[in-house]
């Protein structure tokens, strides 16, 4: 009968049955599993979407990559489990994942009653709306009596309902619990508008028959901060997710590439030096439970920060999308990371 | 125990050893049973809740008085995001009652034109209703869904170019849209004679019935009971100054607007379970009707019992009481089914419950509701038709 059940069943089941096997550190689950367990999307063409032959790639999947790097020195000992938005948190909650790099926004509720750990914001997203360009619409206030496609299981959903609601305009929700089904409907013309976070509609406007039939609406109606989530209550491995990203942060600020992190530990300068792990008697890596190069690790594998989101979501990519707020803090963004030392 | 006492194996029993007596073995095993379900049952409830404990979750029921925050395409009771998370979960049980109710309905009428169709001399007719049986009785229910919701939207046209129906009726690829009734005061009293021409109508007929057996002689029972139902409602509403009136549907921006709306999502739905578990049903008719004996309708007929009288008053009433056993749990099916809703994006009650799971993160509470809420929508419609085949079932005399 309902999949949807079945899925919730066993997810109580997990929680009720399996776990005791969980006592001992992610970390060490980790390592003696031998590869990562990343939930990502269904598949978000830019975020994580696997190829024909089931290789996955994408901002988050670089995520995964960076994370299993730091740990195994290997980007590819991954194990990817596509969520849906309603099917991520069971997932996690679990144990089915290790870590969820899967565009999710961190909001209080999550931090604290759904019992997750979030850190860094790999992305500073906001909701937005797409349409036809046909209805000659030019702003989310002109939308009354739209029929707006949404997936559930997302702040998009609740943002929804408080936009409108805000802004005293009705309109009728059609709610769809996977990916695919709230594409399909929109392209079909179920639906006048499709709501979700911007860089989730630069990525579905792609897929959609005839991409240059839509526009995104100007309006930003909500913080969208992405990142990584952990269970609570592991801070090793919380603060290894944490710094996966900080890593990636600082070696786009020190100008350090998967092309020149060789020569780089060459460098005189000491907080370089500090940074890839080959200072004297470092314990800069194993600190956190890894090895001291653990952030060489990662540049070889996946790049800088940089690299990453113009490979898979920026200039280089058919998104294309800006950096924006995602810039830098020294290049008129907000993307800052904590010192190593 | 004084008779087993009298039988010659209770003679014959060694005495001592009590674990060779076959009544105290069972108890024995009984007991060992329950005692392993109930240390079962306590350590997966204990387990959950430590586990619960080491994942921070909180547990209890409390978080339904929650606001919802989210809004729900089709409703029968007033809600919005500032309702609470209780009421998202009955209007999403309203929603799976009213697709059930009304596949039920459905689902019956077809099923029994398409099994009394299969044994029908007409070859076409036999013919196109076995192809029908075996088309939807072979697919799954998921794909029948996803074949209407695709088709209704192919079909269906744009909101712009929306098709008029009858009394003021749209249809387009956002729903049927018809008018709104709205009532005023003095509407009361139509429903009071609504319930008056009822109450008649079954007066009038038990009469009927009972004057037909003493004297023979049929009155007009059909005509009595329309010109009863429609007319005393109509003549009241004429007299309390037509105190109905309708909000009609007239083309907006985006979409129609004013009226009332049946979306897609229902419709499709709708007609997939009703023409899935149709095709159970008429095999469960035929099979029925196969199972009374030739015999009967034989000796009907060498009464002088006309066909058409012998299949209604012989025939069918014997056929039912094999029909309605498994006819309940096609009714089951049905209603179970209907939770394939989420696939189209039917708020039913797993659709809300599920977004609320999402956002709250209580998968036990929510799943427990679920359990509670099938059973009992299981259980009451098994009762229901338990009593309908009590008085269905052959008076023995
Ligand atoms: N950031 C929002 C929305 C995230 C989200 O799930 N977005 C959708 C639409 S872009 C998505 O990624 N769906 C992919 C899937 O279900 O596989 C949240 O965390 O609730």
């Amino acid at each position: 009968m309902a999949k949807r059940i079945l899925t919730a069943l066993i997810g109580a089941a997990v929680m009720g049955i399996g776990a005791q096997a969980a006592s001992a550190t992610t970390l060490g689950d980790v390592k003696a599993k031998g590869f990562l367990q990343c939930g990502v999307n269904t598949g978000l063409t830019g975020f994580a979407s696997p190829d024909a032959s089931g290789n996955w790639s994408g901002f988050d999947v670089d995520y995964c990559k960076a994370i299993a790097a730091a740990i195994f020195g290997d980007p590819t000992k991954v194990k990817y489990t596509p969520t849906s938005a309603k099917d991520r948190f069971p997932a996690l909650q679990s144990g089915e994942v290790d870590v969820l790099a899967r565009n999710t926004t961190w909001t209080i509720n999550r931090d604290t009653a759904l019992g997750f750990n979030f850190r860094p914001v790999n992305y500073y997203d906001g909701q937005g709306f797409m349409v036809r360009k046909s209805l000659n619409v030019k702003s989310a206030l002109e939308l009354s009596g739209a029929a707006v496609c949404v997936q559930t299981g997302t702040t998009t959903e609740l943002n929804l309902a408080d936009y409108f609601k805000a802004n005293n305009l009705q309109y009728n929700p059609v709610v769809f619990e996977k990916l695919e089904e709230v594409n399909a409907a929109y392209d079909a013309g179920r639906c006048d508008v499709y709501t979700t976070d911007q860089s989730g509609l630069y990525s579905l406007r792609l897929t959609l028959a005839a991409p240059d039939d839509h526009m995104i609406l100007p309006e930003i109606i909500s913080k969208e901060p992405l990142g990584p989530a952990v269970r609570q209550g592991d801070d090793q491995w919380f603060d290894i997710v944490s710094w996966v990203h900080y890593a990636l942060v600082g070696a786009e600020d020190f100008g350090i590439t998967q092309a020149n992190v060789e020569e780089m530990k060459k460098s005189a300068n000491p907080d370089i030096q500090r940074f890839l792990g080959v200072e004297a008697d470092t314990k800069i890596g194993t600190d956190l439970g890894l090895e001291n190069d653990w952030a060489v690790k990662i540049i070889k594998a996946v790049g800088n920060y940089g690299e990453v989101f113009d490979r898979n979501i920026g200039t280089g990519s058919p998104l294309k999308i800006e950096r924006g707020l995602n810039a830098l803090w020294s290049k008129g963004g907000i993307q800052y990371a904590p010192p190593v030392r | 125990m004084s008779i087993d006492a009298t039988t010659p194996s209770g003679k014959d029993k060694p005495a001592g050893s009590i674990l060779n007596d076959p009544k105290i073995r069972g108890i024995i095993y009984q007991a060992v049973t329950l005692l392993l379900l109930v240390a079962f049952i306590y350590w997966v409830a204990m387990n959950t809740s430590e586990n619960l404990k080491r994942a921070n979750i909180a547990s209890g029921y409390g978080f339904l008085n929650g606001r919802a925050g989210f809004d729900v395409g089709q409703s029968l009771i007033a809600y919005s995001s500032d309702s609470t998370y209780g009421r998202a979960l009955v209007v999403g049980f309203f929603n799976t009652i009213l697709v059930a109710v009304a596949g039920i309905i459905t689902a019956t009428i077809i099923g029994f034109l398409v099994g009394i169709g299969r044994l029908s001399k007409n070859w076409l007719i036999a013919k196109l209703s076995m192809v029908y049986v075996e088309v939807f009785r072979n697919i799954p229910p998921l794909l029948v869904i996803f074949f209407w919701y695709s088709g209704v939207l192919a079909v269906l046209p744009q909101p712009k170019e929306s098709v008029a129906l009858p009394l003021n009726m749209y249809i387009n690829n956002r729903g049927l849209a018809f008018p709104k009734p709205i009532f005023d005061s003095g509407s009361q009293f139509i429903l009071l004679a609504l319930v008056i021409a009822v109450i008649g109508s079954i007066l009038f007929s038990r009469y009927a019935n009972k004057k037909q057996a003493e004297t023979g002689q049929r009155m007009p029972v059909l005509w009595t009971v329309l010109g009863l139902l429609i007319g005393l409602p109509l003549l009241t509403y004429f007299a309390t100054g037509m105190p109905i009136s309708f909000d009609v549907p007239v083309a907006g921006k985006f979409n129609l607007t004013g009226g009332s709306v049946v979306g897609p999502e229902f419709l499709s739905l709708f007609l997939a379970l009703s023409f899935y578990t149709a095709s159970f049903i008429a095999e469960i008719v035929r099979a029925g009707i196969r199972g009374v004996s030739h015999g009967q309708s034989e000796a009907a007929h060498a009464l002088g019992v006309r066909p058409g009288l012998t299949t209604r008053l012989v025939v069918v009433p014997q056929a039912m009481r094999i029909i309605i056993p498994p006819l309940t749990s096609q009714y089951l099916n049905l209603t179970k089914n209907s939770s394939l809703a989420i696939a189209i994006g039917y708020s039913d009650l797993v659709s809300t419950g599920g977004t609320i799971l999402n956002q709250t993160g209580q998968a036990i509470e929510i799943v427990s509701i679920w359990i509670v809420v099938y059973l009992t929508l299981s259980l009451s419609t098994s009762l229901i038709m338990n009593w309908f085949n009590a008085k269905m079932a052959l008076v023995e005399r």
